[in-house]
């Protein structure tokens, strides 16, 4: 899968999903009903980055705290086509890529990134394009590699259903 | 092959003859468990998977807690959601005046036992590690899977032991333990990993201490957090369930990520300052700081041994005029122990609020969120920018004792300041 976008860049580590997505908005279940509280308690004006095909660039322990899935929720209702990172907390790893929003691992390729520039990425072989630059991400395992192409866990979990019968 | 406790768990709960580090594997739940916020999503998942059965009504617990009770129409309809569903299907569900927060809920009515899979909707399911059970906590979207096949892919992770060794010192409890452990490994020192905890300090504690320890394994970066099931576990656990279970421990010659040890005999009473539960000085350091709320609740230390510790500080006392106490025990069963041991009308005559069981304010959803520029002292678990309301808000993290005191003096101090002849 080859997923290209402008580079929308959050510099700090362990950022937490509290300021991605504050808690008193968590009463909210439809993403695109979601899409105006994202990066909230952090940088409310990172929105006006979005809305056009982006990649979202972040730093260490990215996504730490609540299990919140309203985050990936309205990164991917706002067009957010991949987060790469320099390392991922668990909760908001798993989501991401339960949701077919792939998060990738090249710590290179996020140091490299400034805002706007168009990043490439072939979650396949792992290669992050950063303008002119190239570099080798940590490949994904292949299960999930598998639920990314199917589309995410939704999808996976149709065809699982549907096979039972 | 050698085997971690956490290992040996997903071992018996997977279908492969053996697995290591690295290895993703699914999982088989024995308990999956949303609330007012993750399971109206996760429902909706569920809808979009094409499911409309679940794999074990007698597996799945729905607890109302977050915005409970409704603190407006929308939070009002996400509680009816998760009601018609648990009734639709079966379930149980917690409402309120029946529960309270999730995970005291489900460790006091015996739901959890060692050597248990759960999957919740929380990241804070991690608590059950208390009773050496193995909790993950999951997003919507996994555990709408979970509620359909009863199951989730899992990385299998390394562990990291963390013993304790010596005693604890006056006005230390399970929350400085947890504490000093992320002191010492970093916020995102346990991703990919599970703490383990080991050693006479940790034999030592009661199961409400264990769970204050357990709860935080998260904010280290954790999957989850582990006590080997003792005879602690067992005491606390007859009479309170039926489901059977067996005493676990790693091998003697497992392998271990990393090996951390703590000595408490040099830990003091510490606290997490903003805006991350990484942020560890002793109590004595932040002393002095002016404060406008105090929070004594949430899932890590809203037990009656919290209540207690609080009580302790608070009776005889007034809190200052400048500050709004607040204390919420973590379940009915938590409130009415607290009643009948007269704390509830201490904290009263203190000049504290008492509110039903909810997670409330912790979250900074409702009943106690915090204006900009304010400062709280809170025995929660998360102190990110915002957590309690305004952004421009900070939040101290500490246990009972720090926090009654807190109250008390109107800033942070040193309990023992305060509690002139309350034996710790
Ligand atoms: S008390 Fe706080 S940390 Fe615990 S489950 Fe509720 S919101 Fe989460």
């Amino acid at each position: 899968m080859i997923l290209e976008g402008a580079a929308v860049v959050i510099r700090q580590d362990n950022i937490d999903t509290d300021v991605l997505y504050p808690g008193s908005y968590l009463n909210i279940a439809d993403p695109e009903q979601m899409k105006p509280y994202l990066f909230e308690g952090l940088d409310p004006s990172l929105r006006d980055q979005l809305g056009r095909p982006t990649i979202l660039v972040v730093g260490e322990n990215f996504g730490t705290g609540s299990s919140r899935e309203h985050v990936p929720h309205a990164m991917l209702a706002w067009g957010i086509r991949c987060v790469l990172g320099k390392s991922f907390a668990r909760i908001f790893y798993r989501n991401c890529i339960n949701l077919g929003l792939p998060a990738i691992v090249c710590p290179e390729a996020v140091d490299a990134a400034e805002p706007g520039v168009t990043v490439r990425i072939d979650t396949d072989t792992g290669t992050v394009h950063v303008g002119d630059a190239t570099f080798q991400a940590v490949p994904l395992p292949s299960f999930m590699r598998d639920m990314l192409a199917s589309g995410g866990l939704v999808d996976w979990a149709r065809r699982r259903l549907a096979e039972a019968g | 092959m050698p085997h971690t406790l956490a290992e040996k768990i997903l071992l018996a709960h997977s279908d492969v003859a053996d697995l290591a580090p690295g290895d993703i594997v699914m999982v088989r739940c024995d308990l999956v468990m949303a609330n007012d916020v993750s399971g109206p999503v996760a429902f909706r998942m569920m809808e979009k998977m094409g499911a409309s059965t679940v794999f074990d009504p007698a597996k799945i617990v729905m607890v109302a807690d977050h915005f409970a009770p409704a603190k407006d129409a929308r939070s009002a309809d996400l509680q009816r959601q998760l009601k018609e569903w648990s009734d639709r299907h079966g379930v149980t569900y917690y409402g309120q005046g029946r529960g309270g927060i999730e995970h005291t809920v489900l460790v006091e009515d015996g739901w959890i036992v060692p050597g248990s899979v759960i999957a919740g909707g929380d990241s804070h399911t991690c608590t059950y590690g208390a009773l050496g059970a193995f909790g993950s906590g999951l997003g919507s979207t996994d555990i709408a899977a979970c509620l359909v096949f009863g199951s989730f892919w899992q990385t299998v992770p390394a562990t990291i032991e963390v013993t304790f060794t010596g005693s604890k010192r006056p006005f230390v409890t399970g929350k400085d333990l947890i504490l000093a452990v992320i002191d010492a490994i970093g916020v995102g020192g346990g991703t990919n990993t599970v703490l383990e905890f080991v050693g006479p300090g940790a034999a030592a504690l009661s199961i409400d201490e264990r769970l204050a320890v357990a709860n935080m394994a998260v904010e280290a970066g954790a999957e989850t957090g582990l006590f080997p099931a003792d005879e602690v576990t067992a005491a606390y656990l007859s009479g309170r369930t039926n489901r059977p279970w067996q005493p676990e421990r790693s091998d003697p010659d497992a392998s271990f990520a990393r090996r951390v040890r703590i000595d408490l005999d040099g830990v003091p009473p510490l606290i997490a300052q903003p805006h991350s539960p990484g942020n560890v000085v002793p109590v004595a350091e932040a002393a002095g700081r002016k404060i406008d709320q105090v929070y004594i609740g949430n899932c890590a230390n809203g037990t009656i041994t919290d209540l207690r510790q609080a009580a302790s500080i608070l009776a005889g006392n007034r809190v200052h005029p400048d500050v709004r106490a607040i204390i919420v025990p973590a379940s009915q069963k938590v409130y009415r122990q607290a009643l009948a041991e007269g704390l509830i009308d201490q904290f009263v005559a203190a000049g504290a609020i008492v509110s039903t069981p909810t997670c409330g304010a912790c979250f900074g959803g409702h009943m106690g969120v915090l204006a900009a520029g304010e400062r709280a002292v809170a025995t929660t678990n998360r102190n990110f920018k915002g957590r309690m309301g305004s952004s421009d808000a900070e939040v101290y993290l500490a246990n009972a004792y720090v926090a009654a005191a807190a109250a008390v003096a109107g800033e942070i101090i040193e309990p023992s300041a305060v509690a002139e002849g309350v034996p710790a």
